[in-house]
């Protein structure tokens, strides 16, 4: 599925050459900058300027109505963007919209085929949206279905089957024109764990063909996967980098793990101590963040004792994109997130 | 324009017009619904006026005189009483809309050769039927009083007596005056003028009510393609029910159909056009089924009934209204209709309509595509 730029069907009604069309740099599938989305005085998407690289699995984390669903959108072109530009495939997003949709996928956050057509009926209806040629169709609807595992239910209503399957159903039409760009929106909300491992699979079988891959999630172990991160919070870019980056320099301390009962009153307990920087609650053990976990160990264990808190394990531990999150989202004195 | 896209999008507004059992409903139960309304429940015929009959004389030619209106199918005599009391009671209760009553010197005046008054009551609340129920009575009043003079001549030595003038009318095109014939090629334009915009009404506003829109627009389709891949299998189905409606006209209302078939084709699919434009825009617009069908009752239904020349002849309209009929669609195919079933005019004596429509046709589906942004803001 590797692609050049002579895969890039021009849109007929522009007699422009696409190198024309072309700028931003070299090897970069998605420029944004300072992209800006207000609905009234919200801002739903702030100031936000990345890069995803070709073929690269480009992670967008954040939690709910943190503004990654309006930047995808805005990236499709779907919605219009209040300021700021992106160009998809070196491609401005805003002033051709109809090249840059031949040159993408999309998969909506809510499933969105219909419901009332069968598995083929779907795929047909969008190899003909994306004008797939005929030559190809056979050998491309054959393919979606195999890679959405849906051998056998291609006569099934698209509303009849489990979300796992919607979802990977949903992904073979959105990349039945192979699009050197795929914009995969909360692909694996509500899916079951197995569907999810499944998904992601086909997501890195697809970067491994030379597909971009620029998808959200709300889930920090599926963040893990992506090449490249960016954590989004509140329409605004928190911190970014490879998840390794991100785990090793986002933090500014050592990260201590607490296991201990009443984790909560241990919470109070610790937030309010002097040489801890930040407490969070994980399951049920705590995370704290010292500046240097060696010496804050037995300090820890002292405060506990004195309350009458019994504790079990405290180590260090490395810390997860989980921990970065809290971390870079808390609001704490002196630093802004 | 593409055209894989415009036909993958019409393959799939068939496939799922063909799944959906309630807009199959639609498409044959409502344009069959309504001409069955409309044809029998719209008469303008008059015929049958419920009618009290009084007669204090109770003679002979009294009784004779009131065989007459008996004998008239516009009258249906409920009812002969004695008292005027009673036909006040059945004239508030509505249990007829007229009463006639002879005087009590009835034949005495007429052997003496003076002039008799019958006395008419009449319902004005409906003051259409009302105005018929006199003139009805005024003439079964005066055949009977010609043949009275006649009569009263030819023993005073005349042998021959005819009228001098008389009005000798010869009626084209609906020979027999059954307002049937006008009624149906309107009730055709009114059904599809209805039944073409709520078809498309749904269109649109399904997608965005589904969430299937977002997907839609993000794919390379232009909106064109959309527009003409919808409306396509509609046109079709519209085009079918037209015919049913005229078979219907045809053959079971009896209404002759006198025109070249090819002239009501075109102009058909030209109205077609314009009613599902219509209908798609609303969709558009309304973004929501309930609201867009609403609409599209709304938009096309009062004007199509008041407007189009339907129940209210257009030159006997004030004149600005008859300025604003022009913006009334159904109302250049309500008059090519009628042509076509009970005149057959050539093309040539009613292109000003058709070309009305087209150019209807042409701005609403340029107005249609227009509205729709491929945006989900």
């Amino acid at each position: 599925m590797i692609r050049d730029s002579r895969d890039l069907r021009k849109d007929p009604r522009d007699t422009r050459d696409l190198r024309d069309l072309r700028k931003g740099p070299e090897g970069a599938a998605v420029v944004v900058t300072g992209l800006v989305k207000r609905f009234g005085d919200f801002a739903a998407v702030d100031d936000i300027s990345l890069t995803a690289n070709k073929g690269e699995i480009f992670g967008f984390l954040g939690p709910n109505g943190a503004g990654k669903s309006t930047t995808i959108r805005m990236l499709c072109g779907l919605l219009s963007p209040t300021s700021g530009s992106a160009t998809v495939s070196g491609i401005d997003v805003a002033t051709h919209p109809e090249i840059v949709r031949q040159n993408i996928g999309y998969m909506s956050q809510k499933f969105s085929l219909y419901n009332d057509l069968t598995v083929l009926e779907n795929l047909h209806f969008f190899a003909g949206m994306y004008s797939v040629p005929r030559s190809q169709l056979p050998s491309r609807i054959s393919w979606a279905v195999e890679m959405a595992g849906l051998n056998g239910r291609e006569k099934s209503m698209a509303g009849t089957l489990a979300t796992g399957w919607k979802q990977r159903l949903a992904l073979g039409c959105a990349v039945l024109h192979r699009p050197p760009v795929v914009f995969l929106d909360e692909p694996t909300s509500g899916v079951d764990p197995m569907s999810r491992r499944q998904f992601w699979e086909l997501i890195h079988q697809m970067a491994a063909d030379g597909v971009t891959v620029f998808v959200t999630t709300h889930y920090m172990d599926e963040a893990e996967y992506c090449n490249r991160l960016v954590l989004i919070y509140r329409g605004k870019i928190v911190a970014s980098g490879s998840p390794l980056e991100l785990k090793e320099g986002s933090m500014s301390g050592e990260l201590l793990l607490v296991e201990c009962e009443k984790v909560g009153q241990a919470l109070e307990l610790l937030g309010a101590a002097p040489f801890i920087q930040d407490a969070a609650i994980f399951g049920n053990a705590l995370h704290l963040v010292v500046e240097n976990a060696e010496q804050a160990a037995p300090g820890v264990k002292t405060l506990l004792a004195r309350e009458g808190i019994a504790a079990g394990k405290v180590e260090r531990i490395r810390p997860s994109l989980e921990d970065v999150f809290v971390s870079l989202t808390t609001p704490r004195p002196g630093r802004t997130p | 324009m593409n055209f894989d896209r415009f036909l993958a999008m019409a393959i799939k507004e068939i496939i799922q017009i063909k799944r959906d059992a309630r807009s199959i409903a639609i498409v044959i139960a409502m344009p069959v619904i309504m001409m069955l309304a409309f044809g029998y429940g719209v008469s303008f015929d008059t015929k049958h006026i419920p009618l009290y009959l009084l007669d204090q004389e109770k003679s002979q030619q009294s009784q004779d005189f009131l065989k007459h209106f008996q004998a008239s199918e516009y009258f249906n005599v409920v009812k002969t009483v004695d008292s005027y009391r009673e036909v006040v009671e059945a004239i508030d209760r509505g249990d007829c809309q007229m009463a006639v009553v002879v005087p009590f010197d009835f034949s005495l005046k007429l052997a003496a050769g003076q002039p008799v008054g019958i006395q008419a009551i009449v319902n004005g609340t409906d003051s259409n039927s009302a105005n018929l129920g006199m003139s009805y009575g005024e003439a079964v009043v005066s055949s009977y009083a010609q043949g009275l003079q006649v009569a009263w001549l030819q023993r005073r030595g005349q042998i021959r007596v005819a009228p001098p003038l008389s009005l000798d009318a010869r009626t084209w095109y609906n020979e027999n005056l059954e307002s049937m014939a006008t009624i149906v090629p309107g009730v055709v334009a009114m059904v599809m003028a209805v039944v073409g915009t709520f078809l498309t009404s749904l269109t649109i506003a399904r997608e965005w009510e589904r969430g299937t829109m977002e997907q839609l627009v993000s794919t390379p389709v232009t909106r064109m393609e959309i527009m003409l891949g919808k409306l396509a299998p509609y046109l079709v189905i519209g085009l079918f029910d037209t015919c049913l409606c005229a078979a219907l006209g045809v053959w079971w209302f009896g209404v002759p159909f006198r025109s070249q078939l090819w002239i009501f084709l075109l102009s058909t699919v030209l109205f077609i056009l314009v009613v599902l434009s219509m209908g798609y825009f609303l969709s558009v617009v309304g973004k929501n089924q309930m609201a867009a069908s609403q609409l599209a009752l709304v938009a096309t239904f009062l004007p199509a009934f008041l407007l189009s020349g339907f129940i209210y002849p257009i030159d006997q309209m004030p004149a600005a209204v008859q300025v604003v009929t022009h913006l009334v669609p159904a109302r250049y195919f309500m008059f090519i209709l009628r042509n076509v079933f009970l005149k057959g005019t050539p093309l040539s004596l009613m292109w000003q309509d058709v070309a009305g429509l087209a150019l209807f046709a042409v701005v609403l589906t340029i107005l249609a595509t227009r509205a729709f942004k491929k945006r989900i803001d």
